[in-house]
């Protein structure tokens, strides 16, 4: 019997034909203008630009100069539901992750009261099959209350619709718990995906450790925090043989650690997020609290070895590890603020400026890496391809955009990219083959 | 007024929230101001009225009895109208956020709002906030800008210009603002800067901030003044050091350790015999009690040329002091 694991709001069934588009499929032959036919919320015929009949009824969008992708999938999101509603809902979640191209979210426990347990799951899981514009799916946690002491009914969590589990937020600090849940996972299954800290050496640090926060005069948070946790928990997995996902990797020991313990064999994986592949701990020196995050942002030889680890597959996906704080919340001093920031809407945007645009990674292998979550988690790879679900992004790469402080689906706006101008608009998402985000000049164009 | 060296860091000198607000010249420029409010302080009428009808708020959300005192004394000799508030009064006992608090205070139209806060960046915030000069008076561990003027001006007075004397900043170097403020200000007016202190107590990466240094004070001996700072008793329940008796018998400053020719500074206030010994406080060489006489008048000068300053030469004092005198 399968389970059900991603969940949300019905709608109709897309009937749309996008036309001449320059379609891209990272995983296949497709790079070049297509008329691309979605039928009954799949991808019915691919065709030369130009050659496909609208068929009666359909939509037709004019795609001429824009790219079309498969939609983005991100493993790791915060949605704050239940019990911090006024930073983000399902409901406001899913349609941000809509406007940024996504066709599927994959939400943390962290909430209030933590997920731990299938009741509330399965509550969790109603909401989004009632609310959710794009696929959302649940991680609960490892431990229950996050607490670290005692194990999840990890099993009836995944007979719940369970995608996997993490402490995310936190650490799994004692090895031995951490290693009773790997052993548990060959009953329930599920990746357990790991947020990477060492609280003895982070303390109270709030920023990198390193010569910036030596300047500003506050705690620091040492890379070695991280990496050294990295590869404490590798070596776990591999003794038990057991699937672990890094999340949100920020550093060269890290990744040096993620790909020595894959070159051994081990079944690990890991993320990364736009953030730290594009900004380093000097934008702290604002002492503007949108640059906090955790991890924090890390120096250039950090970012360097991130985008080096992204480009080789050490690193497998892009996640965005969005955190929406509500603006009071992020207006108090650096020290006080919480920690996270903003990013399903800026994601892609952010890549292709920062990254594409300049020729340090091409094109097709971002869309890659932001489509690859899907398959960390065991759950298909959204493809273009005659016979695969409609999950589509169609952008305008010439178009630019500043990023604001409001205007977001978003019920928060902590983006640490305010004030950047970007280039690259999405027009159009269709996830699970249901149209899930439509720019207004798209309309127009219909 | 133009910048004494055509830079643009001055010309936009509205508020003072770090070191780095001022350059080389900005800060000579405070500093002579300084010393002609020195003079009138040695007045029996010790007031100007450059500041009269305008309004000095001091909001102090840490406890602090040098600071806010030499703020309050300084404003009130400039003929300010002072309002303190200290934290355990304002409503941020009530969670009243410290924006909210700006907005009240803004009520008020205040010329200047000097506030010290527990952490970094709080001054910044509030410079955002309010169309006042807004002073840092020490934010979270991050400076203590004019603590660091006040400092410079105690050393230029003793020794002229500060270029090329070694300092040596000794002790919990990673819990100070006053050393991040004194490492930058000292570099900049030409000094050479050592820090030193237990390894534990030195933040990694401090050598970017222009200093370098050295792990014991073995090397003491080539130091022109040595800056002592203030050890505070928790950071050895939080283990940063084994000990006081460790600490004292490896950091502490006294007549052993200093050389006839060297001058002693301390921030305040003094854990005595911690960090250093009585026989070192109260020796010749200690500049402790000048530092603290420097703190009015240099925070007479940062206020003046905040609220006064644009526009005015030097001798826009020695006509205010003229005025205070025909007032007398």
């Amino acid at each position: 019997m399968s389970v059900a694991r991603l969940f949300h709001a019905p709608a109709a069934a897309a009937q749309l034909l996008i036309r001449g588009a320059h379609a891209l499929d990272p995983r296949g032959e497709l790079d070049a203008p297509h008329d691309v036919l979605v039928r009954d919320g799949a991808i019915a015929e691919l065709g030369a630009s130009g050659t496909l009949p609208a068929p009666d009824g359909a939509d037709v969008v004019e795609g001429e100069g824009l790219h079309l992708f498969p939609a983005f999938f991100d493993p790791h999101v915060h949605l704050r539901t239940p019990g911090q509603e006024h930073k983000e809902t399902l409901a406001s979640g899913t349609a941000a992750a809509a406007a940024g191209g996504y066709c599927g979210i994959v939400a943390m426990p962290n909430t209030a009261p933590a997920l731990d347990s299938a009741p509330l799951l399965r509550a969790l899981c109603e909401q989004a099959a009632r609310e959710a514009r794009v696929p959302v799916g649940f991680m609960p946690a490892i431990t229950r209350g996050l607490a670290g002491s005692e194990l999840t009914e990890m099993a009836e969590l995944r007979d719940a619709g369970a995608l996997g589990f993490t402490d995310d937020g936190r650490p799994v600090v004692a090895a031995g718990m951490l290693r009773r849940a790997l052993q548990y996972q060959r009953l329930c299954g599920g990746v357990l995906a790991l947020h990477e800290e060492d609280p003895s050496l982070s303390g109270q640090g709030v920023m990198h450790e390193g010569a910036v926060s030596a300047r500003l005069g506050m705690a620091g948070i040492p890379s070695i925090s991280e990496s050294t946790m990295v590869a404490r928990d590798a070596a776990i997995a591999a003794y038990e043989q057991a699937r672990v996902h890094f999340q949100h990797l920020s550093c060269v020991e890290s990744v040096e650690a993620l790909a020595a313990w894959k070159a051994s064999g081990a079944r690990v994986s890991g993320e990364v997020s736009p953030h730290h592949l594009t900004l380093t701990d000097e934008a702290v020196r604002s002492l503007d609290s949108r640059f906090k995050m955790n991890p924090p942002l890390r120096t250039e030889a950090d970012r360097q070895a991130l985008i080096a680890g992204l480009r080789d597959g050490t690193i497998e996906c892009v996640a965005t590890d969005h955190a929406p704080h509500a603006r009071h919340e992020k207006e108090v001093p650096f020290e006080e603020a919480p920690m996270g920031v903003t990013g399903l809407e800026t994601a892609f945007p952010v890549l292709y400026t920062d990254l594409v645009l300049p020729g340090v990674l091409p094109l097709a292998l971002v869309v890659e890496r932001m489509t690859a979550g899907a398959a960390v988690l065991d759950l298909p790879t959204p493809r273009i391809a005659v016979g695969e679900p409609a999950n589509l992004a169609l952008l305008d790469l010439a178009a630019e955009w500043e990023v604001g402080g409001r205007g977001y689906a978003s019920k928060s706006a902590n983006s640490c990219f305010e004030g950047r101008t970007l280039h690259g608009v999405v027009r159009l998402t269709v996830a699970a083959g249901l149209l899930a985000h439509r720019e207004a000049t798209v309309e127009a164009l219909a | 007024m133009t910048p004494l060296d055509g830079s643009r860091r001055d010309e936009a000198f509205r508020h003072l929230l770090s070191i780095d607000d001022l350059d080389r010249a900005g800060i000579e420029r405070i500093l002579d101001r300084a010393v002609s409010f020195a003079e009138v302080a040695g007045r029996e009428i010790k007031k100007v009225p450059a500041l009269r009808g305008r309004t000095v708020v001091n909001l102090f959300y840490e406890a602090s009895t040098r600071t806010s005192s030499s703020f309050e004394l300084a404003a009130k000799r400039l003929s300010a109208d002072v309002v303190s508030i200290r934290a355990t009064t304002s409503s941020a006992t009530k969670g009243e956020s410290l924006k909210d608090e700006i907005a009240t205070l803004t009520a008020y139209d205040p010329a200047a709002i000097v506030i010290r806060s527990p952490h970094a960046g709080a001054a910044q915030l509030v410079a955002r906030w309010t169309d006042a000069a807004v002073v840092n008076a020490g934010d979270g561990k991050h400076e203590h800008p004019t603590q660091a003027l006040l400092d410079v001006y105690t050393l230029r007075r003793r020794l002229g210009a500060l270029d090329e004397k070694r300092i040596w900043i000794v002790g919990d170097v990673l819990h100070s603002r006053v050393a991040r403020s004194d490492i930058l200000a000292f570099v900049r007016m030409g000094a050479e800067v050592t820090v030193s202190g237990p390894p534990t107590l030195i933040p990694r990466g401090i050598e970017a901030l222009g200093c370098t240094v050295a792990p014991t004070l073995d090397r003491l001996e080539e130091a022109d003044v040595v800056y002592v700072l203030r050890m505070q008793n928790e950071r050895m329940n939080e283990a940063y050091v084994p000990s006081l008796r460790e600490y004292t018998a490896r950091y502490q400053v006294n007549a052993a350790r200093l050389r006839p020719h060297q001058l002693l500074m301390h921030p305040g206030p003094v854990n005595r015999g911690v960090e250093l010994s009585a026989d070192a406080i109260d020796s010749p060489q200690a500049l402790i009690a000048q530092q603290v006489e420097a703190g009015v008048v240099v925070r007479m000068a940062v206020l003046y040329e905040l609220l006064a300053g644009s526009g005015t030469s030097g001798s826009a004092v020695a006509e205010a002091g003229a005025e205070a005198v025909a007032l007398a």
